[in-house]
């Protein structure tokens, strides 16, 4: 009972103190997650977001629920969802008035612009600390450059992306990499 | 009866959208503009509404879109229906890749799909990244105030491992006087 009370707490800081969706997040759930309560090692976070991505609905759901239940099964992930919904839920409604009123006065404005140069670098530092686990090869660096550029140039959209990603790393994976990897096992 | 109705269209719309709560707006507007629930002005303020407010914005929408319409109970039935299916799907996927993890596929699934989930994160900054570090009057035009507190964000993140909520605040009290 105590483990699900903490966790819902700390979704509960998380859902409170997002801005700019799911992807902005990230770093705020591996500082929590990892760096402090060592519920999920840095490396098993890339796992929660393909999880994250590959799924519908908002990535703060989709990643809360699946930490939630990597910590504590059903019940960490009805804790860890509840947490992460609530903030925002209640803030809503109570100043859903206020923010379409004063929401676009000068003061807000400026606030936001702060606060959104700050989520810039939120989501690059995301970027940094999972690089290592996501790039570990020539294929994989291939495979992030040139999903980049589509995802980028030819506005791919994400879904289609992974399912490319998904079947190219099949591929790389059944052609150079299967053998080395069964060879490592004997 | 309207709550099925909240019940119903923001299920289908935490079914249906991939990619996080942005690619989600165009579903919410259409489900909108079918009943009839909102002007299109005031699905505008809903949107900088969300973006004003923590939280994910498929949370925020629904919250507001379901109090604007019932109430209350409005705001909690779709709230709710937004989350169930991330919820139920993601349990059923967890359970599997804890499962299968070893498998072969599935690791040559993991092998691909990592690298672009690694694009898709810097996706989002660029696109964060463009309406915040460029301004038309700036030096170079650029906006150097904001480029200067994401640079120093991102060292306080990354080198001395400050916590995102100190840095968020920081940078909102930063934005309120330099601006």
């Amino acid at each position: 009972m105590k483990l699900l009370w903490e966790i819902f707490i700390t979704f509960f800081k998380i859902g409170a103190f997002t801005f700019g969706g799911g992807y902005a997040m990230i770093p705020l759930m591996q500082h929590e997650v990892c760096t402090l309560k060592k519920w999920v090692r840095e490396e098993d976070m890339v796992d929660v977001l393909v999880v994250a991505q590959s799924t519908p609905g908002a990535i703060a759901i989709n990643s809360s629920t699946f930490i939630g239940y990597k910590i504590a099964g059903i019940k960490g992930a009805f804790a860890a969802t509840l947490g992460v919904i609530l903030p925002a839920f209640l803030i809503i409604l109570s100043l859903a008035g206020l923010l379409m009123k004063y929401g676009d006065s000068a003061i807000m404005l400026k606030v936001f612009y702060g606060i959104r140069a700050v989520v810039v670098a939120l989501i690059v530092a995301a970027v940094f600390k999972m690089f290592k686990s996501c790039i570990t090869d020539y294929g994989t660096l291939l495979i992030a450059v040139i999903s980049f550029f589509l995802l980028f140039y030819f506005r791919l959209t994400p879904v289609v992306a992974i399912i490319i990603g998904g079947i190219a790393g099949l591929i790389i994976y059944k052609v150079f990499l299967f053998s080395q990897d069964t060879k490592g096992d004997n | 009866m309207v709550y099925l109705q909240l019940f119903f269209s923001f299920f289908k719309i935490g079914l249906f959208s991939f990619g996080g709560g942005y690619a989600m707006i165009p579903l919410v507007q259409k489900e909108i503009e079918a009943h009839n629930w909102l002007t299109a002005q005031e699905f505008v303020d809903i949107i900088a509404v969300a973006e004003a407010t923590p939280g994910p914005i498929a949370v925020n929408t629904a919250t507001f879109v379901g109090f604007k319409t019932a109430g209350l109970m409005g705001g909690a039935v779709s709230t709710i229906s937004v989350a169930l299916p991330s919820f139920i799907i993601v349990l059923f996927i967890a359970k599997a890749v804890k499962k299968f993890s070893e498998h072969p596929v599935m690791k040559g699934l993991l092998y691909g799909i990592r690298p672009v989930v690694i694009s898709l994160i810097l996706l989002a900054a660029v696109f964060v990244a463009k309406t915040v570090l460029f301004a038309q009057n700036g030096f170079l035009g650029l906006d150097w105030i904001s480029i200067s507190i994401a640079v120093f964000a991102l060292v306080g993140i990354i080198k001395f491992k400050m916590h995102p909520i100190l840095l968020i605040i920081l940078a909102a009290l930063a934005g309120g006087i330099l601006y």
